[in-house]
């Protein structure tokens, strides 16, 4: 999608100096605080023992897990993991959308949880189609979702169904578009915007 | 003395004139109709440009929705068509009365998805730059809060306060406001002696200038009438409503990332975390005001411990080199270019860092899929959440009280609405 900037005689350098630095990460390391990577292992055991066949992937970037759950078991996932008293992730600390410009799974919704009693964060995910996307709401569980959901449709267009009050958040109520797609131009589509005449 | 009939007269027929449906009102009965006042966008007292349309009967408020997007600038969008280096001056925008901690904050999520550390004079420094944003916040909160329930003074002192940081600032990074200072894996430049020792003074006679502005406002009957009790929100609330920072604190949760999840130097550093019971006006001021005597202490710590060195890692292909280096050596020269041109390309991946802001939990979420701009990011702003529970302050409260709420609250638009 982002356009390449330079090019031609520099792409071989380019390809060398990423791959030296993919080497220098990955051989040399950055490393993993080992009580984290511990709290990850143990909260993706509980969630694989108690949802088996709803976590679909787990992946572990810089000590933080990912979990990807499907959208139909989302808010059954997100209230165990509040209301488990060992887990408590008591705070949602961020919840919003990303367009991942796929024919399938286009656009994802993504849940950043902090726990109070453990201080530790936990991200799950899940993804929905782009042909009318929508995702059960979690404004049940952390009143907080209320507005993050807000501006998650705004920029993505997700529906989020059972949501208390769906409205656009930055954008005007009569904007059509949602501009965090992917397929929305950086420089806006001309006359979608009601501006003063000059 | 008596009129002439003639100019009664007229008098009637202009006033019959003047006389429509635009001046004339009719009430059924004046005390028990509700009306919907709209606060904002441009009302000085909301702190930018928040607008809050409040349904009242009488004085009280019965219910109040927020609306925001008056400074939506699109910087989520802007970011996926930036290299990481070029979307550092955006950060400036997002809270402008603490620049520099943003700074810090965006280029820690940088370099937690590159994987680099930068060296510990780097680190020390960004502790202190991100330590001398919080007093200045907090020092506009003050100002801003006394203002906005009618102690005039006491703003004036704060900004007089104010206008030394700002000089420090401009000494540190080159400008007042838009300081845009940090770099990935380090810093633009490095902070000369002398300018240490100009925060050494200003943090040397701070205290006696706060304690100053206590003396105006902790015994105060008209200061106190007008935040105590006001607004207030229970705990269990107020962690629903996702609120962090000092407004979180304030309610009786001890939770502060600098300690829950030490980053920089802060593990090394001796603090407090002040935290007050009530959740209300006053225990949110009290939190902030305690908060400002603690970043001194972390400054003069800082200040006393700061070790000598370079502040910037010395990783050639992901960090900018200096200019002196670019203009004389062939190898600094391509590295330049690799960098500006394509960007520093991180490995694919996804990281959320947060620190603790001087309104709250400040995090970006980043997602890479190994190119020079980041494929997502997302700005977890603070005041942006800690807004949406202003709904549940204000309820039942009195009009006069709102304002007392958002300036206790201290939302900054710029970073709310981003």
């Amino acid at each position: 999608m982002s356009p390449s900037r330079g090019g031609g005689a520099y792409e071989e350098i380019r390809e060398a100096e990423l791959q030296q630095l993919r080497r220098h990460i990955y051989e040399e390391g950055w490393s993993n605080s080992s009580p984290m990577q511990a709290i990850n292992e143990k909260v993706l055991g509980m969630l694989k023992s108690k949802y088996g066949d709803a976590i679909l992937g787990a992946n572990e970037f810089r000590g933080e897990l990912t979990i990807v759950v499907p959208k139909e078991r989302i808010v059954e996932v997100c209230r165990f993991m509040k209301e488990d008293g060992e887990l408590a992730f008591d705070l949602l600390a961020d919840l919003c959308g990303i367009d991942m410009y796929t024919p399938e799974n286009r656009f994802g919704v993504i849940y950043n949880l902090y726990s109070l009693k453990t201080k530790h964060r936990i991200r799950l995910k899940t993804f929905t189609e782009e042909e009318n996307p929508k995702v059960p709401t979690v404004t049940g569980v952390w009143g907080t979702a209320n507005w993050h959901e807000r501006e998650t449709y705004d920029m993505f267009g997700i529906i989020f169904e059972g949501h208390p009050d769906l409205r656009r958040m930055y954008m005007p109520d009569e904007f059509e578009y949602h501009p965090l797609r992917k397929d929305f131009p950086l420089m806006g589509i001309p006359g979608s915007l009601d501006l003063p005449k000059k | 003395m008596e009129q002439k009939p003639e100019t009664i007269l007229r008098k009637t027929k202009i006033l019959e004139a003047l006389e429509n449906e635009h001046t004339s009102v009719s009430f059924n009965d004046p005390l028990e109709s509700e009306m919907v006042l709209n606060m904002g966008p441009q009302h000085p007292a909301t702190h930018g440009v928040l607008r809050l349309l409040i349904k009242l009967d009488g004085e009280t408020v019965l219910a109040s929705v927020p609306e925001l997007g008056y400074l939506h600038r699109g910087y989520e969008k802007l970011a996926e068509n930036c290299s990481y280096h070029e979307f550092i001056p955006h950060t400036d925008r997002l809270d402008y009365l603490s620049p520099l901690s943003n700074n810090t904050a965006y280029v820690l999520a940088v370099e937690k998805l590159l994987g680099i550390e930068t060296p510990p004079r780097a680190q020390y420094i960004r502790t202190l730059i991100s330590e001398l944003a919080r007093i200045s916040s907090h020092l506009m909160f003050l100002g801003s809060l006394a203002m906005d329930v009618g102690a005039l003074t006491v703003w004036m002192w704060s900004f007089r306060e104010r206008e030394k940081l700002y000089d420090i600032f401009e000494k540190i990074a080159g400008a007042r406001f838009t300081t845009s200072y940090t770099r990935i894996g380090g810093l633009a430049q490095d902070i000369t002696p002398e300018t240490l020792g100009i925060i050494h003074l200003f943090i040397n006679e701070l205290p006696e200038k706060i304690r100053e502005c206590e003396k105006l406002l902790n015994t105060n009957h008209i200061f106190l009438g007008r935040v105590d009790g006001v607004g207030p929100i229970s705990k269990e609330q107020a962690i629903d409503l996702g609120l962090t920072g000092p407004c979180l604190r304030a309610c009786g949760v001890n939770l502060d990332l600098r300690r829950a999840n030490p980053y920089l130097v802060y593990s090394d550093l001796d603090f407090n975390i002040p935290v007050y019971e009530g959740g209300d006006c006053l225990a949110r001021y009290y939190v902030r005001m305690a908060e400002i005597k603690e970043s001194i202490k972390i400054v003069r710590q800082v200040l006393d411990k700061i070790p000598a060195g370079d502040v910037r890692a010395d990783q050639p292909k992901k960090v900018l080199p200096g200019k002196h280096r670019v203009y004389t050596k062939m190898e600094e020269l391509i590295h330049d270019f690799m960098i500006v041109n394509f960007g520093v390309e991180p490995p694919k991946g996804e990281v959320y860092h947060a620190v603790e802001a001087p309104k709250g939990e400040l995090g970006f979420y980043i997602y890479s899929n190994g190119e020079g701009q980041p494929w997502r990011l997302k700005i977890r702003s603070p005041s942006f959440v800690n807004l949406q529970s202003i709904s549940v302050m204000i309820k039942g409260a009195m009009i006069s009280d709102v304002v007392a709420v958002i300036g206790s609250l201290d939302p900054v638009m710029g970073e709310a609405d981003k």
